[in-house]
């Protein structure tokens, strides 16, 4: 069983088809978890503290603003951890005021650099191209080996 | 909301169950959910569930419940647990902010479970690798689409 960094790190379908393909999705979840299950002195009103600001420091530089920072903050751990990774480009939710377009573009550029196996596709926009996305990501996943 | 929440379910997993099913409702996978319950805690949403508990505790449940329909029944992780202050819209006064991702991606899910039937069993119908093409800009596609959403 792999660990496959999905992005967007939030969507439903990648989580459920890299569970469903016998993988471990890594999604924006497992961060949230992990701080919210967290005893410290912070155990914040919200899941994001001033630290977390600090702590992307490791993935972005300091004139990066801290909107990104603090994302990085969840994602710097997962692609860090994660043995391959699927990207859908240019999804509409991860921008706006659910996401951050440069936040997107540093993941990218990070798992890229990470050489490890990537799969890039596109949101399906009919049902042709449904069967296409499942087709590929179906493939990509059990090439990664060990699935159940 | 300023006071310290203690960690809630520590050692715990939290999991939605999306249905988008025409043989199935959210009451049904409740249903066949509580049947094999054990010592998982499962709330009940209009989308479908969300399953609180031992991580193999939850797998198990989840694993019965897509038995029901496997092709349209949809599980991803959730960071909080369910009734969360931070996170509950009966503290928020609104859609709480995870909302609209999934409002996006069950808009065209049905694509996917189109995909998943086609693996378990291929049809006929001829499926061209080269329909999903990189492409520059608004596809003609998704201009209809957008249109049609504003109509």
């Amino acid at each position: 069983m792999a660990e496959v960094f999905i992005y967007p790190a939030t969507s439903l379908i990648l989580s459920d088809l890299v569970a469903r393909f016998g993988h471990k999705p890594l999604g924006t979840a497992l961060s949230v978890r992990e701080r919210i299950q967290t005893a410290g002195l912070d155990s914040p009103p919200l899941e994001m503290t001033p630290d977390d600001a600090k702590k992307g420091l490791r993935w972005a530089a300091v004139e990066v603003p801290s909107g990104v920072r603090g994302r990085m903050s969840l994602f710097g751990p997962l692609i860090d951890r994660a043995e391959a990774a699927i990207i859908v480009r240019n999804p509409d939710f991860a921008f706006g005021c659910m996401g951050c377009a440069r936040t997107d573009e540093l993941v990218e550029f990070l798992v890229k650099q990470k050489k490890i196996p990537i799969l890039e596709l596109d949101y399906p926009a009919d049902e042709e191209e449904g069967i296409i996305f499942v087709r590929r990501v179906k493939e990509f996943l059990t090439g990664l080996g060990g699935s159940s | 909301m300023k006071e310290t929440i203690p960690p809630l379910y520590a050692g715990t997993v939290t999991k939605y169950v999306f249905i988008e099913s025409y043989k199935a409702t959210p009451d049904d996978i409740a249903a066949r959910a509580y049947e094999v319950s054990g010592r998982v805690m499962i709330k009940e949403t209009c989308f479908g569930l969300q399953i609180t508990g031992e991580e193999a505790e939850v797998e198990r449940v989840i694993a019965h419940i897509r038995a029901f329909d496997p092709a349209h029944i949809y599980v991803k992780d959730r960071g909080f647990p369910p009734g969360d202050p931070r996170r509950c819209r009966a503290n928020l006064g609104g859609a709480r902010p995870g909302y609209f991702g999934h409002e996006y991606e069950m808009g065209f899910i049905r694509r996917i479970a189109i995909g998943l039937e086609e693996l378990e069993s291929p049809s006929e119908r001829p499926v061209h690798e080269s329909e999903q093409k990189e492409t520059e800009g608004l596809s003609v596609k998704r201009l209809m689409e957008l249109i049609e959403q504003e109509a």
